[in-house]
């Protein structure tokens, strides 16, 4: 094992736009490709499809650029079929760990299945990332009761499980996100109240240079705003939710207007009964796997550090897609190719030729300068601590307070989110801190920083003890 | 139009699950929450501090925000784990593990 002679090994964490356009790029280049995903089928997140069983015969009313999914889907079972590439879904990567003196240097450490205990380990003379984000989301009163969803979760939910949490649903929070988010639940039979985005996208239009040539993206959102007016949804900008109210589950929120610094303006609220909230500020890339390879991640948390061909400065790892910033899907999509074709090139031995990937670099800078200028108008409002109680549940994991992170501060002297996490337990539970970071940073007034997991899910001690005993994964390729 | 008209799915024989010993159809394919979503169920926990009600949050595995415990085994991620016919779903109290 390991040592055998044969093609060398690339292993892609990932299975979404990012880790598929890596594999197609790098398959069929004289190298073996392992696609290693946590879901049961590709997609990642963006191309989330029906369970097959639920027998969808036309997926791709929840989908945008569905042509483009059909290519990567079929890509993926040609390659797969000619043996140039395994793909092993349901493996939920926990670590990946190098050893630069090993026959293969890296060992892709993942857990089987939805129980996560039964170890497996995958073996590569590289590494690619494609681990992806998640998203943002900011407390608030209420905002832990049933009912109240992230604005990602409930487009999953609807993408994958073809369900809905009920009749009546209000978006909120900030960013492009909401725009599918409303409109896919509006098609799905939910009322959608309102679509409350505190950003004025007005701002957009200040900043028109980075919008020329992307022709495509203003479509993208007019076809939205079509859609919006065609299905009556009240769109409200400059405006927040401040309150989830209701016991057990949620039956309304309380939705005010923004004044030009981002302070709510009083006298503005009103009340809107609802079901369900969709709520999200932006999103967050997943570093933790770069992390524990050492690899440079910008100290904000903004995603793992590339060079044009899109390698980390850790020798033999490469990372493409959101993990190395939020840029939606074309732009994953763009740094897949590269980084599948430079990842290809270097593991021959030879340098690649960047003219293989001219049209992809080019899509990619023009993407990025345009989401520069999208994380530049959709913030979340400046002055949003001011609306959480103190006895609003910060860390959902752990139950801790707003109130308990401001004694951390005011009364025990904690300067850093660490000494927070230190004197408060948030961030300690299961999620760690994952969904109350930014939360915690905002309200202890502190830099947000990286945090520091060595794990990137929670691992059984058991599996933890045999690491690196286990039987590799059989790759099924000759 | 709800969402399994919108994608035209014409799914497999529903099955019988339970939740707290309360029989609910399931399709084949859904997760643990989609199944309790479709059947007007918000929330399957409670917390171990306060006691409070807890369903779905992030819905991608992230926020661990969803567990339930499916056939006796507490902590289970409602958006990630199958339905399987006759599964008994429970609703969590606190770590799942009693008291």
């Amino acid at each position: 094992m390991g040592a055998e002679p044969g093609l060398p090994r690339l292993t892609i964490v990932g299975a979404g736009p990012a880790g598929l356009a890596a594999a197609l790029a790098a398959a069929g280049q004289g190298v073996r490709v392992t696609v290693v995903d946590s879901a049961e089928a590709p997609g990642g997140q963006f191309y989330r499809q029906p369970a097959a069983a639920l027998g969808a015969r036309r997926p791709q009313a929840l989908h945008h650029r569905w042509r483009t999914w059909q290519r990567l889907r079929d890509g993926l079972e040609r390659q797969v079929a000619a043996g140039h590439v395994t793909h092993l879904p349901d493996h939920h990567v926990w670590c990946v760990e190098r050893r630069p003196d090993a026959p293969r240097p890296f060992t892709v450490h993942a857990l089987l299945g939805p129980d996560q205990e039964t170890p497996v380990e995958v073996r590569a003379d590289a590494v690619l990332l494609a681990t992806g984000g998640y998203e943002k989301v900011l407390p608030f009163p209420g905002w832990t009761l049933p009912g109240v969803v992230t604005a990602g979760g409930a487009q999953a939910m609807l993408k994958g499980g073809l369900v809905v949490s009920g009749r009546t649903a209000v978006v909120a929070g900030t960013g492009p996100l909401l725009l599918p988010v409303a409109t896919g639940l509006a098609a799905a039979g939910v009322t959608v109240a309102a679509l409350v985005e505190s950003a004025d996208p007005k701002a957009l239009v200040r900043r028109t240079g980075a919008l020329v040539g992307r022709a495509d993206k203003l479509a993208e959102g007019a076809g939205y705003a079509v859609e919006l007016l065609r299905r009556r949804v009240r769109t409200l900008v400059r405006h927040t939710v401040v309150e989830a109210h209701g016991d057990d589950r949620l039956e309304a929120v309380t939705v005010v207007a923004l004044d030009a610094e981002g302070r709510v303006r009083p006298g503005t609220e009103r009340r809107i009964p609802c079901d369900t909230l969709a709520v999200g500020h932006g999103m967050l890339p997943h570093t933790d796997l770069a992390e524990t390879l050492g690899c440079r991640v910008e100290p904000t948390g903004a995603g793992v550090w590339a060079d044009d061909e899109q390698r980390t400065d850790v020798p033999g790892v490469w990372a493409a897609g959101e993990t190395t910033g939020i840029g939606g899907a074309a732009l994953s999509l763009a740094e897949g190719h590269i980084a599948g074709r430079s990842a290809a090139a270097r593991l021959l031995g030879r340098a690649p030729d960047p003219g293989e990937w001219a049209e992809a670099a080019k899509s990619r800078g023009k993407l990025r300068e345009f989401f520069g200028v999208l994380d530049a108008v959709y913030v979340p409002p400046t002055h949003w601590t001011e609306q959480v109680t103190d006895d609003t549940v910060v860390c959902r994991c752990e139950e801790v307070t707003a109130g308990a992170v401001r004694e951390a501060v005011g009364e025990l002297g904690a300067g850093d989110v660490r000494t927070v996490k230190l004197l408060t337990r948030a961030g300690m539970g299961w999620c760690q801190g994952r969904m109350c970071g930014p939360a915690v940073a905002g309200i202890a007034g502190c830099a947000e920083t990286v945090a520091r997991r060595p794990f990137a899910r929670p691992v059984p001690l058991g599996v933890l003890a045999r690491a690196g005993e286990t039987a590799e994964e059989g790759d099924g390729i000759p | 139009m709800n969402p399994l008209e919108l994608a035209r799915a014409v799914p497999g024989p529903a099955f019988t699950i339970t939740l707290d010993g309360r029989d609910l159809e399931a399709l084949p394919g859904q997760t643990v929450a989609a199944a309790l979503w479709a059947a007007g169920v918000t929330s399957w926990r409670t917390t171990r501090g306060e006691g409070r009600p807890r369903g779905i949050f992030c819905g991608i595995g992230v926020c661990f925000d969803c567990l339930v415990t499916v056939n006796d085994r507490p902590n289970q991620r409602a958006c990630l784990v199958r339905v399987r016919p006759g599964d008994a779903i429970s609703t969590q109290e606190g770590t799942g593990h009693g008291r």
